[in-house]
Formats: C-alpha cells, sequence, structure tokens
C-alpha cells in the first residue's frame, strides 16, 4: 500500500466505488468511532508494517483483507450491506516497548460468521493476511468471543465437573503420566507400562501425541493390552482409571473406527492431536457427546505458530477456539516445566479453560472480558519436565482443576513406574491436605514433602533422584503491557 | 489390599484432627458437608447410602464431627464411610472434595472376570469379593 500515490490531484473528487486502488483507510475499514456492539467478534492483532508503512493503513488493510476488501475497489460491493460486512478498526495503540509495532483492535459484524465453525471464524480471521506484503509480521493477540457466538457451539463433549463425577475424583488434580519411551515399544510391552503407572496410583496414562499405527505396533494391539492393563489396575485399587488412546489417524473414517473400537473395549477416554484440523476436531467433540467419552486434546504442532511474539496466532486464542471446539482437555503449560511458559501468560490460559468469566487481564494477557455463558469447563493438563519435588509450585500456580502429566518422573523412578506414581500421588495428597488445612505451600513445599516421604519410601527415592532438576529459562511469549492501562474497549 | 478411592487414600488413615480440619475448609468455602457410607465399593456405585441430608447449614466442624462419629458406632468396622462436600455454585453444582474416613477392617478386594468375545476383545467386570455376601453381612 506504500506505493499507491496519495497524492493524485483527482482523489477528493473521485467516489468510493470508482474503478481503482484505494487506501484500505479510506474503504471504510478504518473507523476511529465506531463502538463495537455486544454481537461483534473483536480481534486484537500486532502488528508490524514494513518500514514506512503507515500503522493505521496497515490495520485498515488487515481489517479489510480479512473481511470483505481486496487489493482494489470493486462495483460488486454495490450489491450487499457492504458498511455491515466490512471489519471495522477502531483503534490502533503502539505496543509498549515494541517499537514499530502496534495493537490495532478491529471488529466484525456477528454475520460474517457461519454458526459453530471453527473452520470458517479462523478462515475469516487468519486465512489471508498472514502473508500480506505490506507487513512485516502479524499476531492474532486475542479475540472477544460475543456469547451470541458461543452459543451456536457445543462446548467441551463432557467438561470438568462431569469428568468429575464419572472418575469420582474431587478436590485434587489428576495424575497422569505419557508412556515413554514413545516410540518403539510393543503392544504387550506398552500395556505393561501402563498397568505399572495405574497400579501405582495415577489416575490415566497417556499415548504421546505420535503413537498412531507404525510397524512396531499396530493401533488394535495397543487398544486390547491397555484396557487389560486399565482394568487389571481398576480392579486392584478399587478406582476408576483411563489411558487416553490416541485414535489420530489419516482420515475421518479412520479415527471413527478407533474411536469406537476404543469404546467397545470400555475406554472412557480417547485423544487427538491439534494438527489433525479444527473440523476433525469439530467432529470428534461431536462424536464423544454421543458416545459419552472424554476427549483429550494433545496440543501438538502448535508452537510453530504459537511462541513467537511477532508472528503467528496466540495460544490464547486456540485455547478458546478448542473451548467452542468442545475438547474436554488441552495441554496448557506447567510454567516450571521443560517447555515454553511465561507464568502470566499462562494463567491466562488456565483461566480461559476453566472460568465462566474471565475479566481483561492485560499483566496475563487477556485483551477483553471473555463472557463464557455458561459453556462447559476445558481440563488444562500440564505436561513436560515436571516432578513430584516441584508439587507444591504446580498447585500453587495452577491449582486443583488440572491434569499434572509426569511422564519421565514415573518412568524414570529409580525403584520402578509403580513407585514412581505412588511418589507422585502421595506427594499430591499429602500438598492437598496441607493446603486445606492452611498452610503455605510455597513457604513450607519442601517441608510438607519431606514430612510426607518419612511414611513412603518411593516418594523419598523420588525427592532424591530429581531434587535438583529446574528450567529456568526465559520466555519468549510474554505480554508486552502497560500496568496502569485502561479496559481495552 | 487397600481402596484408593477419595482424596487421601494414599495417605496414612486421617486422624479425627486431621479430618475435621477438611470438614472446615469446606465450610469456609459455602460447601455442605455429606456423610456416606456403603459395603459396596465397587468403583461405579455412585450412590453410597446417606447419613441424613448434607449440612447445609452447620457453622463449624464439630457438628459434622459429631454425626460422623454416630455413623461410626453403627457402621463402623463393617462399612466403609466418605464425606463429601456440595458446592451449589453456578457452573459447578455438585462435588468439591471426596475422602474417606474408615474402612472396613478387612479389605479382600476385587476379581476381574474376563469374557472372551469376538476377535481378540474381551469384555471385563470388576466385581467385590465382598459383594457375595447380602448386604450388611459383607464385612
Amino acid at each position: 500500500m506504500n506505493a499507491i500515490d496519495k497524492t493524485k490531484p483527482t482523489e477528493e473528487k473521485r467516489s468510493r466505488y470508482s474503478a481503482g486502488v484505494m487506501e484500505y483507510r479510506k474503504m471504510g475499514y478504518w473507523q476511529p468511532d465506531y463502538e463495537p456492539k455486544d454481537t461483534d467478534v473483536i480481534a486484537v492483532f500486532r502488528i508490524t508494517p514494513q518500514d514506512g508503512v503507515d500503522e493505521i493503513e496497515a490495520s485498515a488493510a488487515v481489517a479489510g483483507e480479512s473481511s470483505t476488501a481486496t487489493w482494489t475497489v470493486v462495483w460488486t460491493d454495490r450489491l450487499t450491506a457492504c458498511d455491515k460486512y466490512r471489519a471495522k478498526c477502531y483503534r490502533v495503540d503502539p505496543v509498549p516497548n515494541g517499537p514499530g509495532s502496534w495493537f490495532a483492535y478491529i471488529a466484525y459484524d456477528l454475520d460474517l460468521f457461519e454458526n459453530g465453525s471453527i473452520a470458517n471464524l479462523s478462515a475469516s480471521i487468519i486465512g489471508n493476511v498472514f502473508g500480506f506484503k505490506p507487513l512485516k509480521a502479524l499476531r492474532l493477540e486475542d479475540m472477544r468471543l460475543p456469547v451470541a457466538y458461543i452459543k451456536t457451539f457445543d462446548g467441551p463433549a463432557t467438561g470438568i465437573v462431569v469428568e468429575r463425577e464419572r472418575l469420582d475424583k474431587f478436590g485434587r488434580p489428576l495424575l497422569g503420566a505419557t508412556v515413554k519411551p514413545k516410540l518403539g515399544l510393543s503392544g504387550r510391552n506398552y500395556g505393561r507400562v501402563v498397568y505399572e503407572a495405574l497400579k501405582g496410583g495415577l489416575d490415566f496414562t497417556k499415548d504421546d501425541e505420535n503413537i498412531n499405527s507404525q510397524q512396531f505396533m499396530h493401533w488394535r494391539d495397543r487398544f486390547l493390552y491397555c484396557m487389560e492393563a486399565v482394568n487389571k489396575a481398576q480392579a486392584a485399587s478399587g478406582e476408576i482409571k483411563g489411558t487416553y488412546l490416541n485414535v489420530t489417524a489419516g482420515t475421518m473414517e479412520e479415527m471413527y473406527e478407533r474411536a469406537e473400537f476404543a469404546k467397545n473395549l470400555g475406554s472412557s477416554i480417547v485423544m487427538i492431536d491439534l494438527i489433525i484440523g479444527y473440523t476433525a476436531i469439530q467432529s470428534m467433540a461431536k462424536w464423544c457427546r454421543r458416545n459419552d467419552m472424554i476427549l483429550h486434546l494433545h496440543r501438538a504442532g502448535h508452537s510453530t505458530y504459537t511462541r513467537q511474539k511477532n508472528h503467528g496466532v496466540s495460544f490464547r486464542v486456540i485455547t478458546k477456539w478448542m473451548r467452542l471446539a468442545g475438547v474436554d482437555h488441552i495441554h496448557a503449560g506447567t510454567v516450571v516445566g521443560k517447555l515454553e511458559g511465561d507464568p502470566h501468560t499462562t494463567k491466562g490460559y488456565y483461566d480461559l479453560c476453566r472460568e465462566d468469566f474471565v475479566p481483561q487481564n492485560l499483566a496475563h494477557g487477556i485483551f477483553f472480558d471473555q463472557p463464557w455463558a455458561s459453556t462447559r469447563k476445558l481440563m488444562p493438563v500440564a505436561s513436560g519436565g515436571i516432578h513430584a519435588g516441584q508439587m507444591h509450585q504446580l498447585i500453587d500456580l495452577l491449582g486443583e482443576d488440572v491434569v499434572l502429566q509426569f511422564g519421565g518422573g514415573t518412568i524414570g523412578h529409580p525403584m520402578g513406574i509403580q513407585a514412581g506414581a505412588t511418589a507422585n500421588r502421595v506427594a499430591l495428597e499429602a500438598m492437598i491436605l496441607a493446603r486445606n488445612e492452611g498452610r503455605d505451600l510455597l513457604g513450607e513445599g519442601p517441608e510438607i514433602l519431606k514430612e510426607a516421604a518419612r511414611h513412603c519410601m518411593p516418594l523419598k527415592q523420588a525427592l532424591e533422584t530429581w531434587k535438583d532438576v529446574t528450567f529456568n529459562y526465559t520466555s519468549t511469549d510474554t505480554p508486552d503491557f502497560v500496568p496502569q492501562a485502561t479496559a481495552a474497549e | 489390599m487397600r481402596l484408593t478411592q477419595g482424596a487421601f487414600s494414599f495417605l496414612p488413615d486421617l486422624t479425627d484432627e486431621q479430618i475435621a480440619k477438611q470438614v472446615q475448609y469446606c465450610i469456609d468455602k459455602g460447601w455442605a458437608v455429606n456423610i456416606e457410607f456403603t459395603d459396596d465399593p465397587h468403583p461405579r456405585n455412585t450412590y453410597w447410602e446417606l447419613w441424613g441430608h448434607p449440612m447445609f447449614d452447620v457453622p463449624d466442624a464439630a457438628g459434622v464431627m459429631f454425626e460422623l462419629n454416630e455413623c461410626r458406632k453403627a457402621y463402623k468396622g463393617r462399612h466403609y464411610i466418605r464425606l463429601s462436600a456440595f458446592d451449589a455454585t453456578h457452573t459447578w453444582e455438585s462435588l468439591r472434595l471426596s475422602f474417606l474416613t474408615d474402612r472396613p477392617t478387612e479389605e479382600p478386594g476385587f476379581v476381574l472376570e474376563r469374557q472372551e468375545i469376538e476377535g481378540r476383545s474381551i469384555r471385563y467386570t470388576t466385581r467385590a469379593y465382598a459383594a457375595n455376601r447380602p448386604e450388611g453381612a459383607r464385612y
């Protein structure tokens, strides 16, 4: 757009719909006086224009290209209620401490979107604009989803409350572990890990994202051996147990076949990967709703577009889309583990999963008040490089409605998998008991663990083995905000 | 075996002092504490027998502990007893905490029965050994 001749002498005489090229800001995509309606979808983008490109024009261009516009004026606009359908950029703020980039707020009329379709919502908002030449980089930071649109989605197939009721587990985080090594085990050996971990005290075990149906283990074999393990551990403990059977496959037909088999074997939960795509996710969520199954989503692939601040889509947007799409579990970060996760940003994701109303909180990266209108709650999952010695920090940071997944922290225990599972479960129960008694987890956490280890040798060994393991790196994705900033709208 | 239902089954059995602290935590949150008992500990046995109503208006843990002791007088040693806490908050409206306070003297556990069906599939049934005897005479 910097190529447009802004000094064309005929400019003021030219009408809005004369053939030719016109700045987006003049085509109605920049409306600083616009007040978003309660039913508008609002998106906030972090815009980094090419050198010399005006930020208002760049923002208007994003509004235009993500709604009705193309690069030139078209007379066919006049056959439509085009003023309504045009997205309106109504506010552009410099990013605090981010020279050369701006937060652009864009409002979209609800009629631009198909009911109950993440595919359609995302095709509009991120479909076209991210490769736009006048921009160096573009990031979708957050979206305000109006209640009117939320109500066109079913939301989580099961939700936190009903999941807990089905599992008969209340008042503490659920415990899981991903089977390791993630590739290479035969079905028979794989089931051994599941049995040991569940019998030792975990609630769930989990397939990893890339366990599908390889030569070393076909999916039917895995499902059969895993369900033997689940049922055996259930009988040994008198407690409901489960294993996330990954039904990710090359086609929907194959995924349905695998999910049906899992259901017929009595599994309470199936699992999919984010990379199957939004439509496939929604289809599986509907299937789970019809079949009383919990749906676990592994966010495989998200870091390709969520991690860098200047370009891509924030994970808080993906979280919102997934709560609408209807999954029951989503990996949302650990803060203390091995994977990316600023504590404040992560808190924002957890709130979006679990709360019915999430107020604007710029420190947590939440740009808008987000009502959920009683949509069921999505259980966040903390997985990746965590161990029993961090239990006090995990519960303090993440609360109790979360699945804590200790993969290496269970299977890598020096006395074996059952011991590893028991160590985690004892640490967890001791910490919840202490929290409810009013003890200060952060201050007394290590002491509480030591007390619990007195009657639990596996916990003592776990604390000894991993006592110095921490992952302290600087986060790449942190909120940029001015602490005294006022409401975004 | 040791039945591991409830939030604290991997810890040594809670003392009355510890139980009272958990009860007080629930009351302070505004939750109604409920006492239930059963001699059918099957993991899918959702509806244990109620020892009266959930206690909606008890000001402190002492009232609940009194009722728990009354329940124990009737069933201790022969039944499982659990406490659970109901939260009536909108979008929750379910339990917030549930834990065992008492177990039968002996816990024989469960048998896993396997019925071989089509293909290599197996239909599993979990059954408590104690359930072979009539209700009330199991432990």
